[in-house]
């Protein structure tokens, strides 16, 4: 069977990764913001399996499996601040809560 | 090993006082009373059985303690006493008990820190007269600085943040001047000698080309000068005093500002001897402008410790006058006036702090005429102001002669303009006693109205110290040989060493 | 007895140091008999040694304390050396002050500071003595400090009155711009003849510099500078009229019989390094001529008793720097000697009146003191006799020699001849309008504010033994002091040659004091001429000249204004103007340029997360950019 070329893979991630930025960047509610972020840490993992793929090398993808393992955990405390905020501020908005500068 | 004992009780009786407040309040100064009379003890015996001890190779030292502290860098734990160090080591000690003296009745809140800082200071004070590696003597400048900041910024007056992050900022950033020129002569030592070296002795024997000389002697100045301070370095100081609880500024004038003194004599001359024989000029210059700009300023202030600060500007500048003449009497003349102003000024302040005690303000417009009813107290301001002024037969006056006298040789028309200070320093300092202690009696509103109570006289404690301190001054002044004597061999070693830029002696 | 002469001060400075350890709880007896005699022992003991050292045909000796300090070559000694010119110093010093402290255990008895005021003046005594002994120059200096130490000090006696104080500072400032001048020329001494021993210095000089030299000349100058602040001769007179704020005993003991003439003692001192300057020791003689006529002018229109006699005294000490600048080195000790016994008479005998009066010291509001104060009119015609030069009293065969001396004076004799003439009629004129107008005429005290019946109880003559004994000593003195011979000549060298001056020149010299007193007496004393001179008064004031001739010298020639407008005005206003220093602002720029970095910085941080995810991408893009390009 034909491998796929590898740039596809990187192309591929690179788009994700890109989705998930925009996503970041432009959404206002966090729920959103914190699934771009899980889009955007995916796009990297792709990226690894496609790079351990290429080079035959198995640390790609014990990488990934950190990464699963991160996000699992990312979102489980993600989950909890949102609910956090949304009981405490009635909203999901992020860019209401501001107050943190100097 | 003594002088590890000294710096080691110092240490210890600070932690000890800390940790001692949590059984009694009145705990921690009695046990700083115990560890300064015992380094006071230390320091006596040192005094006079110092020399008996062997000489060591290096001249007119006697080393006292050497170990390896970082042998990677070539930094050595070596500590020793010489003439020079033992005057200011007295100094130091005899000034610690006087600063314990004045806060005895002062500090009432969180006192076992405060004698914890007040020791550390000392222990500080004390590294920094002994280190004899260069690397060491910054470690010991810093722990001196540190504990000071404390005092001042916890136990101080209305504007205490300001005044410690003052005092803090401006030794800081000196104190990184003289830092990298420290490592930056270690580093040539290595290129030298093919391995890093903080020692004193070794170090003077590298050699550099002219303008990297400069430049380091110019961090080295910069730090000490802002020390000791010599104008334009001077800001700091009028507002950390004023801002000072009494102890803090016994400390600060009587022994802080000496160590700026102490490293220009041991450390910034004998190590840039060229340099520092082109740069003399300025720094004669200096001396001149500050020793009338600050006289001029002390004038113009109302707030009695103030003044007492920029007196103490003006009257270091005596001191770097003498130091830049570098001749024998120049530096005896900068020796005796750091001794002799660090009792004068330390005990004017502890009559500015004794006065705010008893009135609540440091404002002279709303005092007049205390002599009626503060005879001792004011008798002894006089004393003190009159020393100030540069009496003959006191201290100072011995310090400052001897300054001009060598500064004479030096240069002509800085010792000219510097001797006018003798005539601005009696224009202030009679004003103050006309403007507190004479006059017809005034005090601040609701003070001491009633016919006793209210306003004491002089207690035991201050009685001897100021009692103390006169006597000190006038033994300074009618007998300086016993001081010079101890001074006079390691000066005219260091003048050997570097030759005599400022030419006589 | 040489052996001892370190107790002449040390008795002093006991009497000093037990006076300030008793802080004022000691019986005023014992205070008295503490303060005074300390003083009288310290006067035994230099009459004893003074009849030693005659008899042993005027031998100096040196005795050596302890050693003071040894920086170098720098070696100063606590040493004293006694010679003949000491010996008039320590004599008159402890003499004099002796009596004058007797003189004040009775003045100052009631005052509160009683203890302190007798300590300030044991130290003044103790410091006066040191002064004239010191064998070296740094000595000598202590004691000069000493001395102006305690002259503020007694000034300002009476504190509580902030003019007072102003008094004694402006003594203490302005005699120390001379004192630091001195202080210059001892460094200059000193790096060039490597010792301040005043006999070594002596020696030297003449050997190493040439007459007229540059060294000679700034060294002398310097010198000069020193006496003049200390003896209140031009510039710096101005503080001596204002002293008179002091009690009176301290103005007859410090401003008029031995601190003030300290400037005259260094000079003869050190009158070798003058020879070798002789431009100097003109300008020294011009310094005294000038003052002495300055002070003679303005002593004629003051009205305050004390403040006559101040001026008198600043015009006698003319007399003795005239003297000096002459050469004339014995006439200007002599003087010094014979004006220490009458002025210090006058201002007992002043003070005596003043005390009488309850401390009122305007001339024009005494008049005819002569019969209710019989012993200080005698005592001030006594005094007045020997300050006028009339002939057979001391002051007459001092200012004598001093003439003679001057019109010796090689280039200007004649004119520094003329001069001191003229000062010795200003002499008599101002001495007998005091005398006349105090002593004699209408008593105008009654009219005063004191309302008359208590006036009139009130003049009345305070005079207890303690105080009697010191005005008769004094007086005897006054008259007959004249007939002491000043034991100076080995001092001073070889002598100068008799001036023959023609008999017309000395009978001038007699007869012009006492025409002044003739006039003094026409305008200001008999009651038939009263009127007559009064009118003549208004006239002259009447007159655009004559008043401003009068305001003009009445301000002391205008000095007081010249140096507040020179010198204090401008230390005031800059002192004001930079209260903050300007340095300090500088550095708060730096704090300010930090502040505003800060506040630039924190616009940056909003507190938006997306905000902040954009500058992160940002920067990333950045970074990778540059290395990808780069």
């Amino acid at each position: 069977m034909d491998a796929i070329p590898y740039e596809h893979g990187l192309i591929l991630a690179a788009i994700l990764f890109v989705c998930g930025l925009l996503g970041v960047l432009t959404r206002r509610n966090i729920v959103f913001v914190l699934m771009s972020l899980e889009i955007m840490l995916n796009a990297c993992g792709l990226a690894f399996v496609v790079a351990s793929a290429r080079w035959q090398h198995a640390e790609g993808q014990i990488m990934y499996l950190m990464i699963l393992t991160l996000a699992a955990a990312e979102v489980a405390v993600g989950l909890g601040l949102i609910i956090q905020m949304y009981r405490r501020f009635h909203t999901v908005d992020i860019s209401v809560l501001n107050e943190m500068k100097g | 090993m003594i002088v590890g004992w000294l710096i080691a009780i110092l240490f210890l009786g600070g932690a000890l006082a800390w940790a001692s407040e949590a059984l009694d309040a009145q705990l921690p100064k009695f046990i700083a009373l115990l560890a300064l009379l015992g380094s006071a003890v230390l320091v006596g015996w040192l005094a006079l059985s110092g020399q008996a001890n062997p000489l060591s190779p290096q001249g007119q030292w006697w080393v006292l303690a050497d170990a390896n502290w970082i042998p990677r860098f070539g930094i050595r734990f070596a500590v020793g006493v010489d003439g020079l160090s033992l005057l200011m080591l007295l100094l130091t000690v005899f000034l610690g008990l006087m600063a314990l003296g004045a806060a005895w009745h002062e500090i009432r809140e969180r006192s076992g820190f405060f004698y914890f800082n007040l020791l550390w200071t000392l222990a500080g004070v004390v590294g920094v007269f002994t280190s004899l590696d260069l690397f060491l003597f910054f470690f010991f400048w810093e722990v001196m600085l540190i504990p000071m900041y404390l005092i001042i910024a916890i136990w101080g007056h209305e504007n205490r943040a300001y005044a410690a992050m003052k005092f803090f900022l401006f030794t800081q950033v000196s104190g990184l001047l003289l830092l990298f020129a420290i490592v930056c002569l270690a580093w040539f030592h290595a290129q030298q000698f093919g391995a890093f070296s903080f020692d004193y002795f070794a170090l003077q024997d590298v050699v550099l080309e002219g303008r990297v000389q400069t430049w380091l002697m110019l961090g080295f100045f910069v730090g000490f000068a802002t020390k000791l301070p010599a104008f334009p370095f001077h800001a700091w100081l009028p507002d950390a005093h004023s801002q000072a609880p009494t102890a803090g500024s016994v400390l600060l004038a009587g022994v802080l500002l000496k160590t700026g003194a102490y490293g220009l004599i041991r450390f910034t001359v004998p190590l840039f001897p060229e340099a520092s024989a082109s740069f003399a000029p300025f720094a004669m210059g200096l001396a001149a402008v500050g020793i009338l700009y600050c006289a001029k300023l002390a004038f113009a202030q109302q707030d009695l410790k103030r003044l007492i600060a920029y007196t103490s500007v003006s009257h270091m500048g005596f001191v770097l006058l003498g130091v830049y003449a570098w001749n024998l009497y120049g530096l005896q003349g900068a020796v005796m006036t750091m001794l002799a102003h660090g009792f004068s000024a330390a005990a004017l302040f502890m009559i500015a702090g004794g006065l705010q005690h008893r009135l609540h303000t440091r404002d002279m417009q709303r005092m007049s005429g205390l002599w009626s009813r503060l005879p001792m107290l004011s008798a002894m301001a006089l004393f003190f102001t009159v020393a100030a002024v540069g009496m003959p037969g006191l201290g100072n006056f011995i310090g400052e002669f001897l300054s001009l006298l060598g500064a004479f040789q030096a240069s002509r028309v800085a010792t000219v303009f510097a001797a006018l200070g003798l005539v601005l320093s009696a224009v202030y300092s009679l004003w103050v006693i006309q403007k507190v202690f004479h006059g017809p009696l005034l005090l601040p509103a609701g003070q001491g109205r009633e016919p006793d109570g209210g306003l004491a006289d002089l207690g035991t404690v201050e009685l001897l110290c100021y009692g103390l301190m006169a006597l000190g001054l006038l033994w300074m002044g009618l007998y300086p040989q016993s001081f010079l004597a101890h001074s006079a061999s390691v000066l005219e070693a260091l003048l050997q060493q570097t030759g005599t830029p400022g030419g006589g002696g | 007895m040489q052996e001892w002469t370190g107790l002449l001060p040390a008795f002093p400075l006991a009497g000093f140091v037990l006076l300030v350890l008793s802080r004022g709880r000691m019986p005023r007896g014992i205070a008295g008999v503490i303060g005074a005699g300390s003083v009288g022992l310290s006067f035994l003991l230099a009459l004893t040694i003074a009849i030693g050292v005659l008899n042993n045909g005027g031998q100096a000796y040196t005795t050596v304390l302890w050693q003071w300090m040894q920086v170098g070559d720098f070696a100063p000694g606590f040493s004293f050396y006694v010679d003949g010119l000491t010996l008039v110093m320590i004599l008159v010093i402890s003499g004099v002050g002796f009596l004058i402290h007797l003189y004040a255990t009775a003045y100052m008895a009631d005052d509160p500071g009683f203890a302190r005021f007798f300590s300030y003046m044991n130290l003044f005594v103790a410091a006066m003595l040191v002064l004239v002994l010191a064998d070296n120059l740094l000595l000598l200096y202590l004691g000069w400090e000493g001395v102006g130490l305690c002259s503020y000090l007694l000034i300002g006696f009476w504190y509580d009155k902030p003019e007072n104080g102003y008094a004694a500072r402006k003594a203490f400032v302005v005699t120390r711009v001379g004192d630091t001048s001195m202080a210059i020329g001892l460094f200059l001494l000193f790096s060039q003849l490597g010792t301040l021993n005043i006999q070594q210095m002596l020696m030297l000089a003449p050997q190493q510099w040439s007459v007229g030299s540059g060294i000679a000349v700034a060294a002398s100058a310097l010198l000069l500078g020193g006496a003049v602040g200390k003896s209140a001769q031009l510039p710096l007179q101005t503080w001596l009229p204002d002293a008179m704020a002091g009690p009176t005993p301290i103005s007859a003991l410090i401003h008029a019989a031995t601190m003030v003439t300290a400037g005259v003692y260094l000079i003869a001192r050190t009158h070798v390094l003058f020879e070798l300057a002789p431009s100097v020791q003109l300008l020294v003689a011009f310094i005294g001529l000038a003052t002495l006529l300055m002070s003679g002018f303005t002593a004629l229109t003051q009205t305050d008793i004390k403040r006559i006699l101040a001026y008198s005294t600043i015009s006698q000490i003319g007399y003795m720097f005239l003297a000096l600048g002459v050469g004339a080195w014995s006439a200007a000790v002599f003087h010094l000697m014979t004006h220490a016994f009458f002025k210090a008479l006058l201002f007992l005998a002043a003070g005596t009146v003043i005390l009488s009066l309850h401390h009122e010291q305007d001339i024009f509001r005494m008049g005819a003191m002569r019969r209710r104060l019989p012993v200080s009119f005698w005592c001030f015609l006594v005094g007045s006799a020997a300050l006028t030069a009339l002939p057979f009293t001391s002051g007459f065969y001092s200012k004598d020699e001093i003439l003679l001396a001057a019109l010796g004076q090689e280039h200007y004799g004649m004119l520094l001849w003329t001069g001191g003439v003229l000062g010795a009629f200003l002499t008599a004129l101002y001495s007998f309008r005091l005398v006349f107008v105090v002593f004699f005429g209408r008593d105008r005290h009654q009219g005063s504010s004191h309302g008359e019946d208590h006036a009139h109880a009130a003049v009345m003559e305070a005079m207890s033994p303690v105080m009697f004994f010191p005005l008769l000593l004094l007086g005897l003195l006054a008259l007959g002091g004249g007939f002491i011979h000043v034991p100076v000549d080995t001092v001073f060298g070889a002598v100068h040659e008799e001036v023959h001056a023609s008999q017309f020149l000395h009978a001038l010299m007699i007869l012009i004091p006492i025409f002044g007193v003739v006039i003094a007496w026409g305008v200001y004393g008999s009651a038939s001429y009263q009127k007559a001179g009064e009118h003549l008064r208004e006239r002259l004031l009447a007159a655009p000249i004559g008043r401003r001739a009068y305001r003009f010298w009445f301000s002391g020639w205008g000095m007081d204004a010249l140096y507040q407008w020179l010198f204090v005005n401008p230390f005031m206003v800059l002192a004001r103007l930079n209260r903050k220093d300007a340095v300090d602002q500088i550095y708060g720029w730096v704090a300010q340029a930090a502040r505003v970095g800060n506040s630039v910085v924190v616009m940056l941080q909003t507190g938006n997360l997306r905000w902040y995810a954009i500058s992160l991408v940002g920067g990333m893009v950045l970074v990778i950019g540059l290395g990808v390009w780069r």
